[in-house]
C-alpha cells in the first residue's frame, strides 16, 4: 500500500498533504491584507475571480517568521470550506510513500504543531510530516 | 402501474412542478371564489385546474391522488353546473383536499411513492359531500371537462412556446459568470484608461455596454414578482380569520414588484409571520371593532414598491395598534428594560421593543402567535439580507410594518476608499454623504471630553478614524482628509478615511470561514486591477468603534433636536407665580412688561382692570388660573404689581405674576410633556428646569371673549400647524389663537394631508421637514406653506396676513 503526497518545506521541515486535496500550486501572488484578522492569515488572493484566504504556515506552526525578501509559494488546498492557500517556503515533489512507514506524531512534539500534524512517514533520508489540512485552516481553533 | 427510468423521472419532476404551480393557483382562486361564489369564469378556472391535476395523476398511475382529485372535481362540477351552492365549509373541505394533495406530492418527490397515508378522512368527507346532492347527471357532467381539457392543452401549448423552464442552478451559474465578466470588464476599462489606442478604446466601450446589458438581463431572469410569495397569503389570512372568528379583507398592491430570487426566498417566512401577527393581534374581533366605531371587517394591506434602488414592503392593518405602555410594562416585567430607562424611551424606540426576543404582548398565547418568538427572528432575517425593519403604530388606528430590502445581493454599488494604504469598499446603502475636513477651518473634528465629534448641520455627529478601528497605520496629521457619513441600525456616524476614490458596481464575494470571527467585513470583491478589496460591514465598524453601542442616547437627542427646529433657540421670559418658581414663555409672544401700583387697580365688570394707555387693560392673576384651589394661601400681594402684557393687535391683556425673573436666550435641551392644564411641558433653561406656560389656556380660562376678534371677519382663516413636536405646536398655536385664527394641528405628514383633505385650510405653518414633504404634493400647491425658521411672532403673523390676502383677495384680514 502506498499513498501519494504533495510535499513542501516550511522552516526546514518537510511536509506532505494528500495529493488529491491539492488544487494547484502558485508562485507568490499579490495579497490584500485583512486588518484585525487573526495573525496567521496573511491576506486574500484573487484566484481567477475566486477569493482565497492565505494562511502563513510558519506562523501556523509557531515557527520563526520568514526572512525579509523571501517570497513564499501558494499551495492551494481544497477543504470543506472551499479553497484555502497555504503559504510555504518551497514546493517539493509528489512522492509515493509506503503506508508501513507511518507512525503517530511523537509525544514531545510542540503542542501547536501537534494539533495539525497527523503523523510521520519515515522516509529513507528524512521524515515526512503529514499535515491535516482541515485542522490547519480552522483558524478559530488556535485561540481555543 | 409505476413509472421508472430516466425519462419518466423527468416526466414526474415536470408533473410535480406543474402540479405545485396549479395548486398554488387553485388556493388563490378558491379563496377568491369564497368571496364571489357566483363568479362563473372563476369557478370554471378552478374546475379546469383541478381537472388538469387529476388528468396527469391518472396518466402517471397515482391512484390515490386521482381518487382524491376526482372527488373534489365532482363537487366542483356540481358547483359549476349550479346544482349546489358554495359555502365556507365546502371551501374548507376543498382546501383541505389541496393540502392532502400537496402532502402526497411531497411524498412522491421524496420516495417516488404516494406514501402510506391514505387520507381516508378527507376522502370520506369528500365522498359524503359529493353524494350529499342527488347527482343523476353525473355522467353528463363528466363529459364537459373532457372538452375543456382539450382546450387546456391547446392553451398550454401556446404558453410553452413563449416560455421555457430553466433550472435555478443554471441561472445561479449564469449570475456567477456575469459577475466574473463584470470584474473582467472593470479590469479592461482600467487597462484601457492608461493608453491611447482608438481601436482598443472602441472595443472596450462596446464591451462595457454589452456587459452592463448582459448583467441587467441576467439579473432580470432571476427576478421574481413578490406575488409569488404573496400568493399563499390569502389562504393564510382566510384560515386565520376563520379560526379566530374575525373578518379580514386582504388587499395587495404591487404584487408585480420584482426581487431577486434569493431575496424572495429570504423574505418568505418573515412575511408570513408578519401577516399572521397582524391577523392575530393586530385586527380585532368584529364586536370589538364595532365598539370602537370601525367596520366589522378588518383590513390587512400589503404594499410593495420600488424606491431608490430598494424595495419597500409594507404590511399594514387597521387594527388596535400597539399599546406602547403595555409593551413597556411587559418589557419591565420580563426584565428587558429598567423602569427609569422606560421613561426615557421615545415612542419609536419603545415600539422597537417588539423586536426583542421573548417579548410578546398578546394577552393570550394562541396557537398562532403570541409566544414571543418571531419578531426578533423577522428582524434578524431581514437584516441578514441588508434590509431594514421599521414599525409604526397608532393606538386604535393600526400598525404598519415596513421592510426596506435591497433588490439584489450579488452586485451592489459601493464607494471605494483608501485608508492606511489599503482599499476598502463601503456599500452605498450605508452611505449618507461625504464631507471634506480642513483642519484650519470650521470644517473640522472637535472634541467633547475626548470624544471626537463633527458639527453637521447643527447637530453633533460622533466621529471615528478607520485607521484606528482597523488598526492600520495612522495617516499623517495636518492634511486635508475626507469623512464618510455612514448609517447603520438607524444611527449615523462619521468615519474619517485617508482618501475617496469613486463609486463602482462591485460583485460581492463571500469570505472564508477563517474570517467569520472578524465582524468588520461584509465580504470582499475584486477590483479593476485584479486585487482584492474588502467590503466594510458598516454595523460591525460602528460596533468596533463603540459608536453603535454607546451613542444611541446621543443621536436620539440629536434627532429630536433636529425635529424641532422652530424651538431650537429661543428667547424666553422667565418669571415666578404662586408655587411655580420658574415659568417660561417665549418672549416673542410678549408685548410689554409693566408694573402697576396696587392702588391703580380698579374693578370693572367683575374683573380687575387698570387704565393703561388711554384704554382699560384687563388683568388676570396667573396664580388664580394655575392653582385655583390655593387661592386663600396666597401671600401678601406685591406692590407694585408686575404684569406681562400680551396683545393680539386689538386687545391687550395683563397677566399678573409674582416676579419677572430673567430673559434667557438659549437652546432648550430636555423636554417633557405634561398633562397639567395651563402648562405645555418642562425644559431645562439655564441649567434649571422651567415650566412652559400654555398661554392659550391661561388667557382663554380667564376671558372668553379674548379669542373672539373685535371686528370678526366673515370667515375665520383656517391655519394648519404641522410640526412633529407637540411642544412647538403649542407655542405657535398660542400666537395664532391670539390673533383670532382658527387653528388646526397635525404631527405627521399623513395627518397633515388628512387635515388638508378634510378641512379647507388656508395656510399651513409647517416645520421644515414637513414643509418639504408637503411641497412635494402637487395637489396642495395652491395652499401657501410657511416654515417659521425662528420664532418671531410679529414676523409670522405679518407673513400669514400677507399670504392670506394673496390667497383670498376679497377677504379683509385682521391687522397683525
Amino acid at each position: 500500500m502506498t499513498a501519494q503526497f504533495s510535499t513542501f518545506f516550511v522552516g526546514g521541515l518537510f511536509f506532505g498533504v494528500d495529493v488529491r486535496s491539492v488544487q494547484e500550486v502558485l508562485c507568490f501572488q499579490p495579497m490584500t491584507r485583512v486588518p484585525q484578522a487573526p495573525g496567521v492569515i496573511e491576506g486574500l488572493i484573487n484566484l481567477r475571480g475566486q477569493i482565497v484566504t492565505a494562511i502563513d504556515m510558519r506562523r501556523r506552526l509557531g515557527l520563526p517568521v520568514r526572512p525579509e525578501g523571501e517570497s513564499p509559494m501558494n499551495m492551494v488546498v481544497r477543504t470543506t470550506d472551499g479553497a484555502v492557500s497555504l503559504l510555504v517556503d518551497e514546493i517539493g515533489d509528489v512522492l509515493d510513500v509506503d503506508s508501513a512507514t507511518y507512525e503517530k506524531p511523537p509525544e514531545n512534539l510542540d503542542r501547536q504543531a501537534r494539533e495539525i500534524i497527523r503523523g510521520v512517514y519515515k522516509m529513507q533520508d528524512r521524515l515526512l510530516l503529514v499535515l491535516d489540512t482541515e485542522r490547519t485552516v480552522d483558524v478559530a481553533a488556535i485561540a481555543a | 402501474m409505476k413509472v421508472g427510468g430516466m425519462q419518466d423521472q423527468d416526466v414526474i419532476r415536470e408533473f410535480l412542478v406543474e402540479s405545485r404551480e396549479n395548486l398554488s393557483r387553485l388556493e388563490l382562486e378558491l379563496v377568491d371564489l369564497e368571496k364571489r361564489p357566483k363568479d362563473a369564469p372563476l369557478l370554471a378556472s378552478v374546475f379546469r385546474t383541478i381537472h388538469t391535476i387529476k388528468g396527469t395523476c391518472g396518466f402517471l398511475g397515482y391512484t390515490l391522488l386521482e381518487k382524491i382529485t376526482h372527488q373534489a372535481e365532482s363537487i366542483l362540477c356540481q358547483l359549476r353546473d349550479g346544482r349546489r351552492d358554495l359555502n365556507p365549509p365546502l371551501i374548507s373541505l376543498i382546501l383541505e383536499t389541496v393540502d392532502a394533495i400537496k402532502k402526497i406530492l411531497t411524498s412522491i418527490e421524496q420516495s417516488g411513492e404516494e406514501g402510506p397515508d391514505t387520507f381516508a378522512g378527507v376522502k370520506g368527507r369528500l365522498w359524503n359531500a359529493a353524494q350529499a346532492e342527488p347527482d343523476p347527471e353525473a355522467p353528463v357532467a363528466d363529459k364537459a371537462p373532457e372538452e375543456k381539457s382539450t382546450e387546456d392543452t391547446a392553451h398550454a401549448q401556446t404558453t410553452t412556446d413563449a416560455n421555457i423552464r430553466v433550472g435555478v442552478g443554471l441561472l445561479d451559474k449564469l449570475m456567477d459568470l456575469v459577475g466574473e465578466l463584470v470584474l473582467t470588464r472593470n479590469q479592461i476599462l482600467q487597462f484601457n484608461a492608461g493608453r491611447e489606442d482608438p481601436s482598443l478604446n472602441a472595443t472596450s466601450q462596446r464591451l462595457n455596454l454589452i456587459t452592463t446589458e448582459l448583467q441587467e438581463g441576467v439579473m432580470k431572469t432571476r427576478m421574481q414578482p413578490i406575488g409569488t410569495v404573496w400568493n399563499k397569503l390569502p389562504r393564510v389570512v382566510r384560515d386565520m380569520a376563520l379560526s379566530l372568528g374575525k373578518q379580514i379583507r386582504l388587499e395587495m398592491d404591487g404584487a408585480g414588484t420584482e426581487l431577486d430570487r434569493t431575496i424572495i426566498e429570504a423574505i418568505k417566512d418573515p412575511l408570513v409571520h408578519l401577516v399572521r401577527n397582524a391577523c392575530d393581534h393586530g385586527i380585532e374581533t368584529p364586536d370589538c371593532r364595532a365598539k370602537s366605531g370601525k367596520p366589522p371587517e378588518g383590513r390587512l394591506t400589503l404594499r410593495a414598491y420600488h424606491e431608490g434602488g430598494q424595495v419597500n414592503i409594507e404590511i399594514g392593518d387597521d387594527g388596535a395598534g400597539i399599546d406602547i405602555d403595555l409593551l413597556k410594562k411587559k418589557a419591565i416585567a420580563d426584565g428587558f428594560l429598567r423602569e427609569d430607562a422606560a421613561l426615557k424611551l421615545s415612542d419609536r424606540e419603545a415600539l422597537n421593543l417588539i423586536f426583542h426576543a421573548g417579548l410578546s404582548t398578546a394577552r393570550a398565547v394562541t396557537n398562532i402567535s403570541g409566544r414571543g418568538v418571531g419578531m426578533d427572528v423577522v428582524k434578524s432575517n431581514i437584516e441578514k439580507i441588508g434590509g431594514i425593519v421599521d414599525v409604526a403604530s397608532r393606538p386604535g388606528e393600526g400598525t404598519t410594518v415596513k421592510l426596506r430590502i435591497p433588490l439584489t445581493l450579488a452586485i451592489i454599488p459601493g464607494l471605494v476608499i483608501t485608508s492606511g494604504g489599503e482599499r476598502f469598499v463601503i456599500p452605498q446603502v450605508n452611505l449618507l454623504e461625504l464631507i471634506r475636513l480642513e483642519n484650519d477651518s470650521d470644517k473640522r473634528v472637535e472634541y467633547v471630553h475626548g470624544a471626537p465629534v463633527y458639527r453637521r448641520r447643527g447637530s453633533l455627529l460622533p466621529v471615528t478614524w478607520l485607521n484606528t478601528v482597523l488598526g492600520l497605520k495612522p495617516s499623517e496629521a495636518g492634511e486635508v482628509v475626507s469623512m464618510v457619513v455612514l448609517q447603520a441600525e438607524d444611527r449615523q456616524f462619521g468615519v474619517v478615511v485617508d482618501g475617496i476614490s469613486d463609486t463602482q458596481e462591485i460583485v460581492v464575494k463571500p469570505l472564508g470561514k477563517q474570517l467569520k470571527g472578524v465582524n468588520a467585513y461584509a465580504g470582499a470583491t475584486i477590483m479593476g486591477d485584479g486585487h482584492v478589496a474588502l467590503i466594510l460591514d458598516v454595523p460591525g465598524i460602528g460596533q468596533r468603534s463603540g459608536l453603535l453601542a454607546e451613542s444611541r442616547e446621543q443621536t436620539r437627542a440629536a434627532a429630536e433636536r433636529k425635529a424641532e427646529p422652530a424651538a431650537q433657540q429661543q428667547r424666553l421670559l422667565l418669571f415666578r407665580a404662586g408655587s411655580f418658581t420658574r415659568l417660561a414663555v417665549p418672549l416673542s409672544l410678549v408685548s410689554r412688561l409693566e408694573e402697576f401700583p396696587r392702588s391703580s387697580i380698579e374693578r370693572a365688570g367683575g374683573h380687575d382692570v387698570v387704565q393703561y394707555r388711554d384704554r382699560i387693560l384687563r388683568l388676570i392673576s396667573l396664580q388664580t388660573v394655575l392653582e385655583p384651589d390655593c387661592l386663600g394661601s396666597a401671600a401678601e400681594p406685591a406692590d407694585p404689581v408686575q404684569a406681562i402684557v400680551f396683545n393680539n393687535g386689538e386687545r391687550s391683556i395683563g397677566v399678573v405674576v409674582d416676579q419677572i425673573l430673567d430673559i434667557a436666550e438659549e437652546v432648550v435641551t430636555v423636554r417633557q410633556g405634561t398633562a397639567r392644564a395651563g402648562l405645555l411641558g418642562s425644559g431645562v433653561v439655564g441649567k434649571q428646569v422651567a415650566d412652559f406656560l400654555d398661554l392659550t389656556y391661561v388667557i382663554r380660562s380667564a376671558s372668553e371673549d379674548w379669542f373672539r376678534p373685535a371686528a370678526a371677519p366673515e370667515r375665520t382663516l383656517k391655519i394648519l400647524i404641522a410640526d412633529p413636536s407637540a411642544f412647538s405646536r403649542g407655542l405657535i398655536r398660542g400666537g395664532l389663537d391670539m390673533a383670532g385664527y382658527s387653528v388646526l394641528e397635525a404631527a405627521t405628514c399623513d395627518e397633515t394631508i388628512a387635515a388638508l383633505e378634510r378641512y379647507s385650510v388656508d395656510i399651513v405653518v409647517a416645520a421644515s421637514a414637513l414643509a418639504d414633504s408637503l411641497r412635494a404634493h402637487n395637489e396642495w400647491q395652491h395652499i401657501p406653506v410657511l416654515a417659521p425658521g425662528d420664532f418671531d411672532r410679529e414676523a409670522m403673523l405679518h407673513s400669514i396676513a400677507h399670504l392670506a390676502i394673496a390667497t383670498s383677495n376679497q377677504q379683509e384680514l385682521q391687522p397683525a
